[in-house]
């Protein structure tokens, strides 16, 4: 990853104002698919951000986005706490538990890592459903507020301008130059002295911190919560595609991979829900085999080779 | 108590014939599958395919299994993965390239599994209870286990004591020393990736004739199979073994004691305890 410039600030601030009229000129169905489009740029942007210069595939996305929907909808519904302390709450439940693990398996080689994100969503799930049938009684939490679709994106719109301005302000710093070292060779970075656990750890952690903010922020749409829904894992595959779809090359990648994987998995899904499953995972062979560095890297690609022909 | 050491005993049989198989894959051939426990869930659902609708017994079904699961292992290795393993530059790069893409086979083989049998793979096949040790279990548990052992058994000694075999642990020690001493490391790497998954296939049709499958499980079996390889050590035969046994026997205590739905939290358990006090696995060597 390149260090991002004021440049890309800027036009991202433009989009993001622009994006922010998006309720007012739709609703319904376009404004449902609007919601989801911030809802992965948030998740796909902050994966992004620990998984573009490490290189480890993060499948826990999953497990912070439920742990936020299930944590506000425990604290509303059988505690009566507000909205707004829930979502502060879950942010910091998921960012511990996003340095607890990265504590335990960052330190070692990738592939702990991606075994250990794999199930991580069943089991905590498998915990959750365990707590509630034996502990607390009922298994569904309702999530009652005032929020609108309209509310939601905005919410969201602002976690996701959130995250970009976290990753260009991380890939000015000190901390970013430190990431560009590690996913060029680790074994330079820990010679030239960086301390190459803690930074996986704490890049790690903001993406524990968003998804988790995320998942608290779409609780009310669903009104009425179970865990497996919230912890459903294919919220992890839906992240993993659509970031590397897009392409690591950018802090802007994800966005140009969720907004056409969205677009095309809406519309697979309503005319052949039965073939879904398959669908992804064509979309995972098609990446690895004929877009490894995304449709970013590919339109870089080709704006490269345009310059070098003229 | 003896419950629990009798059916964890015949359970980790079956584990650890798949931990096998992962070994094989990753340990040899370096592929990191996470399609491996949807190759398992295939054999089953073979297994169970066959019984119902033609009525032939699961352990002729582990015998026609072999030699179509080793030839489509085979092609995968050598149409899709060969050119992963060409192109990246370090292992890390292959790992990566072969999460993601064995990945999206193991959706592939959901998504067909799923057109083929939408629901539970529900059968009975030998399921007279018999007593052993004066506990209760039931026999298709114990015939699993016996074909298990016996298969992991002949693959230990092909391991050992035969050419093949033998450049197959090459392989498993180091890749480019192998190339030097004359081993064709491509074409042992498929062998042993091709064994690899006909193994799990295996593995997949015996659990099948005493748990109930479903077309979406295989990640489960996946992550069990790949906690026991890393709790034994990748690339170790008999820690697969030992670690096979422990998480049977631990799953077991934790289902008939606690609750059957913590048993991947226990497995999980397992796991950390591992990564956070022996990360190279219990026979495993530190590596240099």
């Amino acid at each position: 990853m390149k260090p991002a410039t004021w440049q890309e600030l800027i036009w991202a601030a433009v989009l993001v104002g622009l994006a922010a009229f998006w309720p007012m000129v739709t609703n319904g169905y376009w404004l449902g698919i609007g919601v989801d489009v911030m809802m992965y740029t948030a998740l796909a942007t902050s994966w992004m951000l620990f998984s573009g210069p490490t290189h480890y595939i993060s499948l826990a996305s999953a497990a912070f986005f439920g742990i936020g929907g299930f944590v506000v909808g425990s604290g509303m519904s059988d505690y009566d706490a507000s909205f707004w302390s829930m979502l502060a709450l879950s942010a910091l439940i998921g960012a511990a538990l996003a340095a607890l693990i990265g504590l335990a398996t960052l330190r070692l080689s990738g592939v702990y890592f991606v075994i250990f994100t794999l199930g991580l969503a069943e089991m905590i799930r498998n915990l959750v459903s365990w707590v509630q049938n034996n502990f607390l009684g009922s298994r569904g939490l309702y999530v009652l507020t005032d929020f609108t679709d309209t509310h939601l994106y905005w919410m969201l719109l602002v976690t996701a301008a959130s995250v970009y301005l976290l990753g260009w302000i991380i890939s000015r710093s000190r901390l970013g130059f430190a990431l560009r070292i590690i996913g060029g060779d680790e074994t330079v970075a820990r010679h030239v002295g960086i301390n190459t656990a803690t930074t996986k750890v704490i890049l790690f952690t903001t993406t524990g911190f968003f998804a988790a903010i995320v998942g608290a922020i779409i609780a009310p749409r669903w009104s009425y919560i179970e865990p497996n829904q919230v912890f459903s894992p294919h919220l992890s595959f839906f992240v993993v595609i659509m970031a590397l779809l897009g392409g690591s090359g950018r802090l802007w990648g994800p966005v140009a991979g969720v907004i056409p994987f969205l677009l095309i998995w809406n519309w697979v899904d309503s005319n052949f829900p039965n073939q879904s499953i398959l669908v992804l995972g064509f979309a995972f062979l098609i990446i690895v085999y004929f877009l490894p560095h995304g449709v970013v890297g590919r339109l870089e690609q080709l704006r490269a080779r345009a310059r070098g022909r003229s | 108590m003896l419950d629990i050491l009798v059916s964890g005993l015949l359970l980790s049989g079956t584990y650890a014939l798949v931990a096998m198989g992962l070994n094989l894959q990753y340990g040899v051939a370096r592929i990191m599958n996470l399609a491996n426990g949807e190759v398992l869930v295939l054999g089953a659902l073979a297994a169970f395919w066959l019984y119902t609708t033609a009525q032939i017994s699961p352990i002729l079904t582990v015998i026609l299994v072999i030699p179509v699961a080793f030839i489509g292992n085979w092609l995968i290795y050598r149409f899709l993965l060969t050119p992963l393993v060409r192109r990246s530059k370090t292992q890390g790069a292959l790992e990566v390239d072969s999460i993601l893409a064995t990945f999206g086979m193991s959706f592939i083989f959901i998504g067909i599994m799923v057109s083929i049998e939408g629901g539970f793979f529900f059968y009975k096949y030998l399921s007279e209870p018999i007593q052993i040790l004066g506990s209760t279990t039931s026999l298709n548990r114990l015939v699993a286990f016996l074909i298990a052992v016996l298969i992991a058994v002949g693959l230990y000694i092909w391991l050992h004591y035969s050419r093949p075999g033998v450049a197959v642990r090459a392989l498993s020690v180091s890749t480019e020393a192998s190339g030097l001493v004359g081993i064709n490391v491509p074409r042992v790497s498929a062998l042993a990736f091709a064994l690899g998954g006909t193994i799990t296939a295996v593995g997949g049709a015996l659990i099948s004739t005493f748990i109930t499958l479903d077309a979406s499980i295989g990640v489960v079996f996946t992550l069990k199979a790949l906690i026991i390889v890393i709790m034994g050590g990748v690339g170790e035969i008999r820690g697969a073994i030992v670690a096979a046994i422990i998480l049977g026997l631990v799953e077991t205590g934790v289902a008939t004691l606690i609750d059957p739905g913590l048993t991947l939290a226990a497995a999980y358990f397992i796991f950390v305890m591992i990564l956070l006090f022996r990360p190279q696995g219990l026979f495993g060597r530190r590596a240099v």
